[in-house]
């Protein structure tokens, strides 16, 4: 397997992705908000759209769409006096809509458009390695920069605002990184699948944790694992692998709770 | 004793024309041990939310420290207990990360805690006796000791003003009495000013020196052994009035 080109640069851009997306998601988790990951995806859908449209890299547009539209979620529900759920709602309407009417506007409904709603890891090239490790290089540090503040806000949002600690602009970090790892995900998992990536690890780590330390760790740890085991389930038995890695971070989580079932008897 | 906090004159209403508090006036003195009583609906977590600059006033002034509330300089001297039911997270936290969580405002946001912010959260679990389970997942521990736990939180950014509201909610009556002692002994340990908001004071009665009781104003602001019989339960006389 790892004498063919393609599967390793498909598990290097694999391995930073499968670090990063739980990392972020770990924040997102805490907060609730798990679903935030499949709304920037829509939007990043959207930004796909336009790429396609202008004939300009999907993935850049992509990007670009993700951070407008993780933000504009996070201004509409702390200032907009709307409910997380119908920001999120809003946003996520909105971009697959505004992707479903550009995609047709560029003609692109068609089988081109399946790399970017399901992934296609295995046709990344060296240079979408490096922009994904650079990229992911930024994000982990972000996080590791960040932790505790982020940490502290999911523990006690209006303790550390009554604190003085700056609520909007640490929400407003949170929301791009999150807007970076779907842009960046989404050539491994596909926008309909990159919010597996970063809640299914997360939720599988913390049924067997006994820390907020611990349970973000091990989620590193199965979201990493899930994306190398896939990738090479994939491989070898021909399957998808923006699929296989997903039902491979399923099943992690199956066998934790399992697990933890029986720890608990 | 300057003031820790204060109200002028204050009115506010959520919404134009409904009017949740009017008329109030309100000083807290530095090193005081307040309790805020009244029924449920009367307006004492509205009243608390102005002292925090959480919210601004529609008529008056809310001051901390001498200073506009909703932009003081001094919020990393605020501690804050809000209502249990709005602290949270999934994963298992242990009692030493909720109580680092207290050191984000005044230990800065970057990178790890330093020694002497850790120095501090130790320091801030043993004041509420809670280091032999320090490591544990909250969510293991009893209402009264996840809610001590709380404090501790609150205590380690060393605050000049502690502010606990509702803390007896979900806590047993020996919870209770418990907390009211370990507040007593913070407050002359560390000369810290405590606001005490409650629906019921009786568990503090015994320790606090100044009584306020709310209902859309204050109806009552003085010592508790000045307060009328009729008012000693303000959840259930006191509404009825």
């Amino acid at each position: 397997m790892l004498e063919s080109e393609f599967m390793r640069l498909a598990l290097a851009a694999g391995a930073v992705v499968g670090v990063l997306a739980p990392a972020v998601g770990f924040f997102l988790v805490q907060r609730r908000q798990s679903l935030i990951g499949d709304g920037i995806g829509h939007v990043a859908f959207a930004g796909v759209a336009a790429g396609l449209l202008l004939d300009v890299a999907p993935v850049l547009t992509a990007l670009v769409a993700a951070v407008v539209g993780g933000v504009a979620i996070e201004v509409l529900r702390s200032r907009g006096g709307t409910a997380g759920d119908q920001a999120l709602a809003l946003v996520f309407y909105t971009g697959i809509a505004l992707g479903v009417v550009l995609v047709s506007a560029a003609g692109a409904l068609d089988v081109g458009l399946y790399q970017y709603l399901f992934g296609s890891i295995l046709t990344v090239t060296r240079s979408d390695v490096a922009l994904v490790a650079v990229l992911g290089a930024v994000g982990l540090a972000a996080v590791g920069l960040l932790y505790r503040a982020f940490a502290g806000i999911a523990i006690d949002e209006e303790g550390a605002r009554v604190a003085g600690v700056p609520i909007g602009p640490l929400n407003i970090a949170l929301a791009a990184l999150a807007a970076v790892t779907v842009a960046l995900s989404m050539r491994v998992v596909g926008i309909l699948l990159v919010a597996a990536l970063m809640v299914l690890p997360v939720s599988a780590a913390a049924l067997v944790a006994w820390s907020m330390r611990s349970t973000f760790v091990l989620s590193l740890a199965i979201g990493l694992g899930s994306t190398l085991a896939g990738l090479t389930i994939s491989y070898y038995a021909d399957a998808p692998p923006g699929g296989t890695i997903v039902l491979v971070a399923a099943g992690a989580y199956a066998l934790l709770l399992a697990a933890s079932t029986v720890r608990g008897r | 004793m300057p003031l820790a906090a204060a109200l002028q004159g204050v009115a506010f209403g959520y919404r134009p024309g409904q009017s949740v508090l009017e008329g109030v006036s309100l000083g807290i003195r530095e090193g005081e041990f307040v309790a805020i009583a009244g029924p449920n609906g009367g307006g004492k977590t509205t009243l608390v939310r102005l002292v925090l600059g959480l919210e601004r006033p529609t008529q008056g002034n809310a001051l901390l420290f001498g200073e506009p509330a909703h932009r003081s300089s001094r919020r990393h001297a605020l501690g804050y207990l809000a209502q249990r039911a709005e602290l949270g997270g999934d994963a298992p936290t242990t009692v030493r990360e909720v109580v680092s969580a207290g050191r984000l405002a005044a230990g800065g946001l970057l990178g790890p805690l330093r020694k002497r912010d850790r120095g501090l959260v130790s320091e801030a679990i043993a004041r509420v006796a809670l280091e032999d389970v320090a490591d544990r997942p909250l969510r293991t521990l009893s209402g009264g000791m996840q809610q001590r736990a709380f404090i501790a939180k609150a205590l380690a950014g060393e605050p000049s003003l502690l502010v606990l509201d509702e803390p007896t909610t979900g806590v047993d009556a020996e919870s209770q009495e418990s907390l009211a002692g370990l507040l007593d002994r913070l407050h002359s340990d560390l000369g810290v000013t405590i606001l005490y908001v409650s629906h019921e004071f009786g568990a503090v009665e015994g320790f606090v020196q100044r009584l306020v009781l709310v209902r859309r104003t204050i109806v009552f602001d003085g010592p508790p052994g000045d307060l009328p019989g009729v008012w000693h339960d303000p959840s259930h006389a006191h509404a009825r009035e």
